[in-house]
């Protein structure tokens, strides 16, 4: 049995949603986190009152962001459950493990620590904290990783295999899964993509500070922290772009070849399409504008490779297709008798394309009569929307180069002490505010809508990864995500908002902006004591 | 090495495990936020209620998240039928315990407009109320069966409605959940605050303390003699593949309570629920609050022991098809993953455990309203 259509279309609109709103709070968690820790860490070193200042100024916006991000991560988690039950119970031996072990090794770092980070100022040693404020960024970067693991072997299934038996996908190498390439790839490139955004969300402010003439000592450094770090960060994001991670899978390749509109295949090295207008009906991209072998390069850091194009992709995916009526069909004889030697050896020889045959059975009811016709349709869906890919995929490499510009121009200003007087350089730091933000749903929405029509690239189409429940349940419970979501936005924006206006001033006493050490002013307050 | 059948104990145990790990400790910061509203009787008293759990309940919260992650790992099929078919419980739990009540914590004293406040501290009561019900109301729908049957291909159908959640029995053990969980509340607040809200807590928790016995005992008897149990019929391979379909089940009145006429030492469970309770109700006015606090910790692994060694070998019976049933032996996750998993939880969890003594210890001591004022980041 089909699930409903309605289910599948509102289960993934539901879960796009709460994913694309859960990581606006995710990067800046994994910046901040970090940067929290180096403004303590100087103020470790030099005891310099203003660096505590720093940290604990940033430390309350850092709070107001991390209770959304706790509030919207824990629904993703249950959701599995709760929307797909069936893709949760087809990859659970495999993709739980990585996900539970996120549970141990880093939310429990991370929330118990940050409880600490913010009460225990004067409970605990200088040292002690700011071993908390790292063990807290460390935990945010652990729950990154292992949640990009699971991830990544949604889009690169690697170590199991499937088990008619139990008719799911079963674990056989969790070191393969752990040190999956795409998993490795991905993490460098979003936790280093949260750097950024963490480092832009303080120069940005620390910008606005300036420009108002307020805060300036405390500003000008926090500016030069962002700076600094954001430009190795904003480096690395570009240089280690998870690109290279999309030639792993065949479903990568389609996603890198509608990521790039390229239809045809091109001799190797290929030709980087900078501009162009894909057209999905004639398979074509039209007023494209090329860089010579730049692509080929890019992806696949050789000038011999070739990238292979949408049309003999497709081509494979029918040959694939086949190969998956094959398997099914072995499947159902399984199912009647688990004993069929002969079944279990054609299942066995092509399990990979099992999801093949999965994925006819949304055009052909008996997938081993399967009409010429039903074949071409079930082969032309393993190709994502080329033209949204094409351009989100172009705004977020754009927004990259960006980046790395203006945290240059931020860090050579710093290293200059010009930042403080530049009007123009403020005033265009403030307003990219929201850019990071951009590039990273946009990432996002590339890694994850370009993986369509799979849940688990090759094996699992998403459309049968849906629960047994009704339009309307989903429905209900959509509605009451929007209703929260957009309340809770609004609060959060207001809070935010509210205490950058404020400003760190008013939340402290004039001694904690001091910049000399405090043992240097305890002695001169002393002796003036004295005198 | 370890074999299925003990990993798949193991796993059985290590759920349990978490379940009381939550309840014992996320236990007393939802019990924390069902008093709120009756144990403060102004803004700087409910100030300090809520920075009782203040630097705690973030951590405490990371239970049920790693016991639905283990669930996912080491039970897919229970994951998968479970959070399913209790959609709308599931719901109500991420709305009111996931969503808002880690924004209502941290949002609501950050400005002092009084509307402002009083909207979150009633969010943080929903926060805490609704789930103490639901997380019951759920436990009882797991003993009395939940509607879903596999297909030849373990395609799983749900066929209850959306009120069917809601019976005599589940909201039963839902009373019996929220009088747990506000006995454990209370005399939290008894160990971390003075009096008034010190004496408050305690009254409060000795109420708790009676109802808890009271419903504790009706559940058993009801269990006993009128509920439906479900019973295996045929022989189950505890070494085999995890598949469900393998098994004839039968429905039989009482069946719950054979296992403690099987294995008599299973009585501990039942006798450590009530007496935690009674010794807390004793002890939590004349006695030391930190005992009383510890017995009513025993009483809800009790409590919570009492559910799981009923049911054994079952995890998850299905009330509409009966081979369906999710039991120990045939809905976990292969050998390997068992394995994996238990590695992970022998390396981690002692060192959990350490930092999070750790951490309890350095913010140790009685909340007030010096302390409260001190802290710049306090609720």
């Amino acid at each position: 049995m089909l699930p409903h259509p309605d289910v599948v279309m509102l289960s993934r609109v539901q879960f796009g949603m709460t994913a694309l709103y859960h990581f606006l709070f995710v990067p800046l968690t994994l910046g901040l986190s970090n940067l929290l820790g180096i403004m303590e860490t100087v103020y470790f070193v030099t005891n310099r009152p203003i660096w505590r200042t720093m940290t604990q100024y940033w430390g309350i916006l850092f709070g107001i962001n991390v209770a959304m991000g706790v509030a919207t991560g824990v629904t993703m988690e249950f959701q599995f459950g709760t929307n797909w039950a069936y893709y949760s119970q087809f990859v659970g031996d495999v993709f739980g493990a990585p996900l539970a072990i996120e549970g141990l090794m880093a939310f429990f770092l991370e929330a118990t620590f940050l409880g600490i980070f913010f009460f225990g100022w004067d409970r605990i040693s200088k040292l002690a904290h700011l071993m908390v404020t790292y063990l807290l960024a460390l935990g945010a970067s652990f729950s990154a990783l292992w949640i990009l693991i699971a991830n990544a072997w949604m889009q690169h299934p690697v170590g199991a295999h499937f088990n008619f038996h139990t008719m799911r996908m079963e674990l056989y190498d969790f070191y393969s899964v752990i040190f999956n390439e795409v998993a490795q790839a991905k993490f460098v490139h979003t936790i280093s993509a949260g750097y950024v955004t963490g480092s832009m969300f303080v120069l940005s402010i620390s910008a606005y500070f300036l420009l108002r003439g307020r805060n300036i000592a405390f500003a000008k450094r926090s500016m030069t922290v962002a700076a600094a770090f954001g430009l190795a960060s904003a480096l690395c994001v570009v240089v280690l772009g998870d690109e290279s991670g999309y030639l792993a899978g065949l479903n990568q390749k389609m996603k890198i070849a509608a990521m790039e509109g390229m239809w045809e295949t091109e001799p190797a090295p290929a030709a980087l399409t900078v501009f162009g207008v894909p057209d999905q009906v004639t398979h074509t991209t039209k007023y494209a504008i090329k860089i010579p072998y730049l692509l080929g390069l890019i992806a696949t850091r050789s000038i011999h490779q070739p990238v292979y194009g949408i049309l003999d992709l497709v081509d494979e995916a029918r040959n694939r297709i086949k190969s998956g009526v094959l398997a099914y069909s072995a499947l159902t004889a399984l199912q009647i008798d688990p004993n069929d030697r002969h079944a279990e050896e054609m299942l066995d020889q092509n399990q990979d394309n099992i999801g093949y045959g999965f994925l006819l059975k949304r055009y052909a009811d008996d997938i081993l009569h399967a009409t010429p016709e039903q074949m071409n349709n079930a082969a032309w869906d393993v190709v994502p929307d080329v033209f949204t890919l094409f351009w989100t995929f172009r705004v977020m490499v754009g927004l990259g180069f960006y980046f790395i510009l203006l945290f240059s121009v931020a860090f050579y200003l710093a290293l200059r002490r010009r930042l403080v007087n530049n009007k123009w350089f403020l005033r265009v730091a403030f307003l990219s505010l929201p850019l990071p933000w951009i590039a990273a749903e946009m990432g996002w929405f590339v890694a994850e809508y370009g993986r369509q029509p799979w849940v688990v690239d090759g094996l699992l189409p998403t459309y049968m990864g849906v629960s047994s429940i009704s339009p309307s349940s989903v429905m209900i419970s959509l509605c009451g995500f929007i209703f929260f979501y957009t309340v809770l936005a609004i609060v959060e924006v207001y809070l935010m908002v509210k205490y950058i206006r404020l400003g760190p001033e008013p939340l402290f006493k004039a001694q904690d902006f001091n910049v000399y050490p405090e043992k240097l002013v305890l002695q001169t307050s002393e002796g003036r004591n004295h005198a | 090495m370890l074999d299925l059948e003990s990993l798949r104990l193991i796993w059985w145990v290590l759920l349990g495990v978490l379940f009381i790990g939550f309840a014992v400790t996320d236990g007393f910061d939802l019990g924390i936020a069902i008093l709120l509203p009756v144990v403060a009787k102004n803004d700087m008293e409910r100030r300090v209620v809520l920075n009782t759990i203040g630097p705690f309940w973030e951590g405490n919260q990371v239970w049920i998240i790693l016991g639905a992650g283990a669930i996912f790992a080491a039970w897919p099929y229970v994951y998968a039928v479970a959070f399913s078919s209790a959609y709308f419980a599931v719901l109500l739990l991420l709305l009111t315990m996931g969503i808002s009540r880690p924004v209502s914590f941290k949002y609501r004293s950050k400005l002092p407009n009084e509307n402002w406040r009083r909207f979150w501290d009633w969010m943080v009561f929903v926060g805490g109320f609704v789930p103490a019900i639901v997380f019951g109301v759920l436990v009882g729908n797991i003993l009395l069966g939940l509607p879903f049957s596999y297909d030849n291909s373990l395609r799983m159908t749900y066929s209850g409605g959306l009120l069917d959640l809601f019976s005599p029995f589940a909201l039963w053990c839902g009373l019996t959940s929220l009088f747990m969980l506000t006995m454990h509340g209370g005399l939290y607040l008894a160990v971390k605050t003075n009096n008034p809200l010190r004496e408050r807590g305690i009254t409060w928790a000795r109420r708790a303390a009676i109802l808890l016995i009271i419903f504790f005992a009706i559940g058993g008897v009801w269990a006993a003699y009128y509920l439906t149990g479900y019973s295996i019929q045929s022989d189950v391979d505890h070494y085999g593949y995890s598949n469900p379909l393998h098994k004839t089940v039968v429905p039989q009145i009482g069946a719950w309570v054979h296992n403690y006429a099987l294995y008599s030492w299973t009585m501990l469970a039942p006798a450590f629920g009530f007496i935690g309770a009674l010794l807390a109700f004793l002890t939590a006015r004349f006695g030391s609050s930190r005992f009383a606090f510890v017995c009513s910790g025993l009483s809800i692994a009790g409590i919570i022991g009492t559910v799981g060694l009923s049911m054994f070998p079952f995890i998850l019976p299905s009330s509409t098809n009966l081979a369906s049933s999710l039991l120990v032996w045939d809905a976990s996750s292969s050998e390997l993953t068992l394995l994996v998993m238990l590695f992970a939880t022998i390396i981690f969890m002692p060192i959990i455990l350490l930092y999070t003594a750790w951490v309890y210890r350095a913010l140790s001591g009685k909340v007030d309203k010096n302390s409260v004022e001190k802290e710049k980041q306090s609720y």
